[in-house]
């Protein structure tokens, strides 16, 4: 049998991967015999014929498990659609297999899932908005460097949140700018198309150093929770190398 | 005094609140501001937005209202026989940098408490004030937190509880001799006689929301408390205990434990030194076992050091209350009971709430439980698989020795 190629619009393309994982379970075919590509970029050159999306009768799944593939399948790991589709076809065959975290595939899956739900939550922490003046109307503009593809599935926190502001937020990834009433969906940017100041940021910097208890000094736990890869984003972190240094751990008085 | 311009009152006023433990924005209602004006949101998960060099997050705008005192307990900066630098935020003040924050990410919300000046009741009104303006004037939904203070009209404490998310009152020392002698112008009395009030007040605000949608949300996120670790004589016996009792009476959502940190200028009543970190860490995991692991305050005297009431600093008291209790292990993954389970060092609920789920379908093998907790070598010695039983290791006299954690550098991570 040649393989199967599967075509999906975009990277966090749920509904698409969910149509064709039903087509092909439909016709019941194996794992290893599909090949998962996002838009044009091949990801195997000998892939062969493309998947008849043609309607199929709704096949059911725990809803945990459409849970978990919803978050796994917005990881930036290549194998996630493959890994997915695999399990769709053991969930299919038993239910009950989403459950069970000591399975090899479902702890896999898992693992997936939860590193999407830890960066979408560093990313409502850590998006820091910048306000810029255009046209004599305030905009809140972010820049923001996701590890996965979850810029989508973040926006509704951030309209929900911010609802009557007009902001951006501008990731490697793709963009999005809310008005106030409409979410427009905007190419990948760079670092430099945001602005690079904020008035409030000084005073912002002076209660993150006021708020530190020099006396309770811990590094590794912060390290652990903001890890050094946002820290470029975040303007309070260009005070830490200065308040670490005036701490040095005092003796008695 | 010159005046003091803006940034300069926030390096005192949140240099003032930060031994405040709490920075928790969670457990309220879902609220957002998708519907007309204002701002805001909260998800009823905490959100922590930065993290400083002491390890602890920043979720909340954490600030007093004033640092000047009338009140002069010792282990507190801003008594009123310190010499720290005094200033008050005005009410805009403190509503406009709270909402200058909030827009830009940087916070969930605000955690405002304040020194008494004047009188208590002339301190509250103040509070409600910052809070009723978020509110009301700028439709503010994001999270607040206001301290309360006890000797305050009852009308306003609850008053407190319209608009704020949680209110907390602090109880301050664990023991009544450590407040008489560190806070003389407290009571236990009056301190937990507002306590109830607040239950009160918030039970009742429930039961009306549950007969009427319409009817206010009062202090969703329940009531919390805090005590201070290490200022006077309490062991952690005496600290469980009354831990248990206030989670017991008051239906408290928290109680936050603050190592006494040394204070500029401090009353010759206190200790010097570095602030006990590590028995604060200690006291938060007895909380986690009575909060999430179903360990009664009873159970828990078995992690106590019989002789001196305190928790063990060189293993966490969950370790230690089984090493106390070995004729409870070992425990067979298979067949115990959701209790039982809870009782192994290294399996957390989440891994019980896993090995529940999967033995329905199969018999689970030391390479299942493997795949669902951090460290099996910590607690194999305590467990029973298919392919495994510990027979020996559990007789062994040194046993504490082989799973106790090596002597380093311990993360001091106390939320």
């Amino acid at each position: 049998m040649t393989p199967r190629l599967v075509t999906l619009d975009r990277e966090d393309d749920f509904e698409g991967w969910r149509n064709a994982a039903r087509s092909l379970a439909a016709s019941a075919v194996p794992a290893h015999q599909v090949v998962w590509q996002v838009g044009d970029q091949r990801t195997d050159l000998f892939a062969g014929a493309p998947v008849d999306l043609a309607t199929t009768r709704p096949i059911m799944v725990p809803g945990d498990f459409v849970r978990i593939a919803r978050c796994a399948l917005l990881h930036s790991e290549p194998q996630r659609f493959a890994l997915l589709y695999d399990l769709f076809l053991k969930v299919l065959d038993r239910p009950s297999l989403v459950r069970d975290r000591t399975d090899g595939l479902v702890h896999k899956v898992g693992a997936l899932s939860q590193a999407v739900l830890r960066d979408i939550h560093k990313m409502q922490g850590f998006v820091r908005f910048r306000e810029v003046q255009e046209e004599g109307v305030c905009r809140c503009v972010a820049w923001f460097e996701p590890d996965h593809h979850i810029l989508r599935a973040s926006a509704a926190f951030f309209v929900n949140r911010f609802a009557a502001m007009t902001w951006s937020i501008l990731t490697p990834k793709g963009s999005l700018h809310w008005d106030g009433g409409r979410l427009l969906e905007g190419p990948p940017a760079r670092r430099q198309d945001g602005p690079d100041a904020d008035t409030v940021e000084a005073v912002w910097k002076t209660y993150y150093a006021a708020t530190f208890n020099p006396a309770r000094l811990g590094t590794r736990a912060m390290m652990r929770e903001m890890p050094g890869r946002y820290w470029r984003n975040l303007p309070e972190t260009s005070v830490i190398r200065d308040l670490v240094s005036g701490s040095a751990p005092k003796s008695g008085r | 005094m010159a005046q003091l311009d803006l940034s300069e009152k926030l390096a005192i006023l949140a240099d003032a609140a930060k031994y405040d433990a709490s920075c928790s924005s969670s457990g309220g209602a879902r609220r957002d501001s998708r519907k007309g004006k204002g701002i805001g949101s909260t998800t009823g998960a905490g959100i922590c937005h930065a993290y400083t060099p002491d390890g602890r997050c920043i979720s909340l705008l954490k600030v007093l209202l004033t640092n000047s005192c009338v009140f002069n307990c010792q282990y507190c900066i801003n008594r009123a026989g310190s010499n720290v630098r005094r200033a008050r935020f005005t009410v805009r003040e403190l509503v406009d940098l709270t909402i200058d924050f909030y827009k830009r990410n940087y916070i969930e919300g605000l955690f405002l408490s304040s020194g008494i000046i004047r009188d208590p009741n002339y301190t509250m009104e103040q509070l409600i004030d910052v809070a009723r303006s978020l509110r009301q004037d700028h439709h503010f939904h994001g999270y607040i937190h206001l301290k309360t203070i006890p000797d305050a009209d009852p009308d306003l404490v609850t008053r407190a509880g319209l608009h704020a998310d949680r209110v907390s009152i602090n109880v301050e020392l664990p023991t009544d001799p450590g407040l008489r002698d560190l806070a003389p112008e407290k009571s236990r009395d009056r301190i937990e006689g507002a306590m109830g009030r607040m239950r009160g007040a918030i039970e009742d605000g429930k039961d009306a929301r549950r007969r009427f949608r319409s009817a206010p949300a009062f202090a969703p996120a329940g009531q919390s408390t805090q005590m201070i670790i290490g200022a006077d004589a309490a062991t952690d016996r005496d600290i469980v205990s009354r831990a248990a009792t206030l989670y017991d009476r008051y239906g408290l959502r928290r109680v936050y434990y603050s190592a006494f940190s040394p204070i500029p200028d401090a009353g010759s009543a206190l200790p010097a030194g570095r602030p006990p970190l590590l028995r604060e860490h200690r006291l938060y995991q007895s909380d986690w076992m009575m909060r999430f692991y179903e360990f009664s305050p009873d159970d828990l005297a078995a992690a106590l050091d019989p002789l001196s009431g305190m928790l063990p600093l060189d293993m966490d008291p969950k370790l230690a209350w089984a090493l106390r209790r070995r004729d409870c292990f070992p425990v067979d993954i298979n067949r115990a009971p959701r209790t039982l389970l809870l009782r192994v060092p290294g399996l957390g609920p989440r891994a019980v709430q896993s090995i529940l789920a999967a033995r329905r379908w199969h018999t689970l093998r030391l390479e299942d439980v493997a795949r669902i907790t951090v460290s099996l070598t910590k607690i194999r010695p305590f467990i029973v698989t298919a392919d495994w039983r510990p027979t020996l290791l559990t007789d062994r006299a040194d046993l504490a020795a082989l799973v106790r954690p090596r002597a380093t550098q311990l993360d001091l991570f106390s939320r």
